[in-house]
């Protein structure tokens, strides 16, 4: 892109300001530390010119919004037709508590919902469960049968708001409940949008939510896209997630590398079946953390839209320019907040918000203050998404697409970390492909000992926390802001209304569904119409989770640090 | 004779898969000289408090960032007391309030530490409480 010419003059000028002026001003005033690095540990040079560039080629690194290889963005027009989705998340107690929060948010403007499931539900136990005592409705809202589902969306319309859930292990059961939920409100399947995560393979890396063992898992994840295609066109099957990972530990190319190396194993196994690529890729998501070290999280998702393309491209043939654009949700640092001067993470969190806008992101949720104390209240939530409204209509920065387009940091960045993406995925190829590398703890191990890098580098003070080993003030004895509490009659009301349905629906056709669900999943055929059917008929989460146990066993976790 | 190591068990009660800080901490302490025994993932009580009597362990570390602390800390304490192991010592760390702290440590919880603390305040507190 540059004459040769002119960047040798640009690197002969170089040499000649690091020979004078820098010398003699660094002999007066060193500089603050011998090397500057990011947050995921890289160093960082001082200054960054055309001369980094050197075999920069426009069109082949960048080209145009909306036009392979993307880096620029998956859209000709990003931010000035459709602003990124608000999208926070909201999940605690019942299905009413939680329908409640929806309510607010929305009416304070936000544009699309997320909703979070407590543990119990996500692990596939019903709240009656000996072992969900104690954590129905705490990190999230409980969903036994299609009741619960339904008293949570209730007054909602689904026909034009997307929802995202976030569900792994049981996201299958409910995509179903969604779907069942649309058809007993007479909502067309094809007008249903949003995403339910169904990521497993990250669960085996990072966040460690998961049922059945790797193969039986990933054909859950393959029949619910499969489904998808054919009855919910404008759904995203799944959000191949890489903010699980990074929270877990890892550096920012990890996160890239290990959720683009997932998605590749989601492309195969739907493609064992047959299907096109074109037929389902252009409806897989992503999603990211947006983290604290601002240029680095940019470069991420650059170098991860361009490394995808090429993968859908190149590696698997797709032709539909949809099946190559990588669109994704962000999410800011849950770890990056800290418990203590919790008001502090407000400013970080509207830096790494900022951070994900620039780098092009499709939705957003932006943590609240608290989170590192509690399930985040009412006036943390708002505040949250306050700072996404400010950044949309005040600061400008969503005016232009891509507007660090071009800088010399930031395209070496992006440079560096496609580089490093490439690496990795190379070497997972080299054993045998993702699901080979999972089998050997690969993923496991590399982000415990990133975790374990970075927690040794904060400990000597190399990586400064503001407020926890800087900037420390006393500890007051209790936070200086009013928290979410946890209603204690959640565990009960949720108990009492799963023995109501489970009294009111007709068992004896429960327990022929869940029979025929174990003979579906015995075959190779789609288990999603059955799941359908089952929920239809009220059985409950646990019930459709342990019916398929006995198909699928259980996943045994290998113990690694 | 040498002498015997400290024993650790590090534990994960509940369904809740946050797992970085039990791991970075049971790696730590086996940096430290401890001997680190990891549960693994989804325990309930019960398998802690036997796990822990079967490895004759001197320490419990449970890590808890699901908010179940009120309710996981006493039951441990309490199978603890039940099978004759209350000489096991308890300790703690995750996301939980000044206020529970303090409530857990009347209990009988010896120490705990936020989701801000360093390992090493948790490696100096094990090597004087045991003389290491």
């Amino acid at each position: 892109m540059f004459d040769p010419k002119k960047l040798e003059a640009i690197r002969r000028g170089l040499r000649a300001w690091e020979e004078s002026e820098l010398t003699a001003f660094q002999a007066r005033r060193p500089e603050r530390k011998r090397s500057f690095t990011t947050l995921s540990g890289r160093e960082v040079r001082r200054l960054y010119t055309a001369a980094d560039l050197e075999d920069f080629d426009y069109a082949e690194k960048l080209g145009y919004p909306g036009q392979y290889p993307f880096t620029r963005g998956p859209y000709p027009t990003m931010y000035r037709a459709q602003p990124w989705t608000m999208r926070q998340i909201a999940g605690f107690g019942t299905a009413r508590a939680t329908n409640e929060r929806l309510q607010f948010l929305i009416a304070q403007g936000q544009t699309g919902l997320s909703v979070d499931f407590d543990m119990p539900t996500l692990m596939g136990y019903d709240s009656d469960d000996p072992r969900a005592a104690g954590e129905v409705g705490r990190e999230g809202v409980a969903v036994d049968t299609l009741a619960d589902m339904e008293e949570l969306f209730l007054g909602i319309d689904l026909g034009s708001i997307s929802v995202s859930m976030t569900i792994n292990p049981t996201a299958w059961i409910l995509l179903a409940m969604y779907v069942a939920l649309a058809e007993k409100w007479g909502i067309a399947k094809e007008k249903l949008s949003g995403t339910v995560q169904n990521d497993i393979i990250k669960e085996f890396t990072a966040q460690k939510e998961w049922i059945y063992p790797v193969k039986p898992s990933l054909r859950i994840v393959r029949d619910s896209i499969i489904y998808s295609v054919h009855h919910l066109p404008r759904y995203n099957p799944v959000n191949i997630s890489g903010y699980h990972i990074r929270e877990a530990g890892s550096t920012a190319v990890q996160e890239a590398a290990f959720t683009l190396a997932a998605g590749i194993a989601y492309v195969e196994e739907v493609r064992k079946t047959g299907l096109d690529v074109d037929a389902f890729a252009p409806r897989l998501s992503f999603y990211f953390i947006s983290h604290s070290d601002f240029f680095e999280e940019i470069a991420k998702f650059r170098a991860a839209r361009r490394v995808w393309a090429k993968i859908m491209k190149e590696r698997f043939g797709a032709r539909k320019p949809e099946s190559m654009r990588l669109r994704f949700h962000c999410q800011t640092a849950g770890s990056s907040l800290t418990a203590v001067q919790p008001l502090n993470n407000v400013a970080r969190t509207a830096y790494q918000a900022m951070a994900a806008v620039l780098g092009g992101s499709q939705s957003l949720h932006t943590n609240g203050m608290d989170e590192a104390l509690a399930i985040p209240s009412e006036d943390a939530m708002k505040l949250a998404l306050r700072t996404q409204q400010i950044l949309l209509e005040e600061t400008g920065v969503a005016h232009s697409i891509d507007p660090l387009g071009g800088s010399y940091l930031v395209e070496a960045l992006t440079d560096q970390t496609e580089k490093e993406i490439w690496g990795y995925l190379e070497r997972i190829d080299g054993m045998g492909g993702t699901v080979a590398a999972l089998e050997r703890n690969f993923f496991q191990q590399e982000i415990a000992d990133s975790a374990y890098t970075y927690q040794v580098a904060k400990e000597k003070g190399e990586k400064t926390v503001v407020g926890v080993n800087r900037y420390r003030e006393p500890e007051s004895e209790d936070p200086p802001i009013p928290l979410h509490s946890v209603d204690p009659r959640t565990e009960q009301l949720q108990k009492e209304r799963l023995a109501r349905v489970k009294r009111e629906r007709d068992s004896a056709r429960v327990l022929k569904l869940l029979n025929e669900l174990r003979d579906v999943a015995r075959t190779d055929e789609n288990l999603m119409p059955i799941t359908v059917e089952c929920v239809r008929a009220h059985a409950s989460l646990g019930e459709i989770v342990n019916a398929l146990k006995d198909v699928f066993g259980l996943y045994r976790e290998p113990i690694v640090f | 004779m040498p002498e015997r190591k400290v024993r650790i068990l590090v534990a994960k009660p509940g369904l809740d898969g946050h797992d970085r800080g039990a791991k970075v901490v049971a790696r730590a302490l086996r940096d430290a000289g401890f001997e680190v025994i990891y549960t693994g993932l989804h325990q309930t009580p019960e398998q802690i408090v036997a796990t822990a009597v079967q490895e004759d362990v001197d320490v419990i570390g449970l890590s808890i960032l699901s908010g179940t602390q009120m309710i996981v800390f006493p039951r441990i304490l309490e199978l603890l007391r039940e099978q004759g192991a209350g000489h096991i010592t308890v300790i703690g760390g995750g996301t939980m309030l000044p206020k529970e702290m303090r409530e857990l440590k009347a209990m009988g919880v010896a120490e705990l530490w936020g989701v801000d603390s360093s390992i090493q305040e948790i490696v100096d507190w094990l090597r004087q409480k045991f003389a290491t």
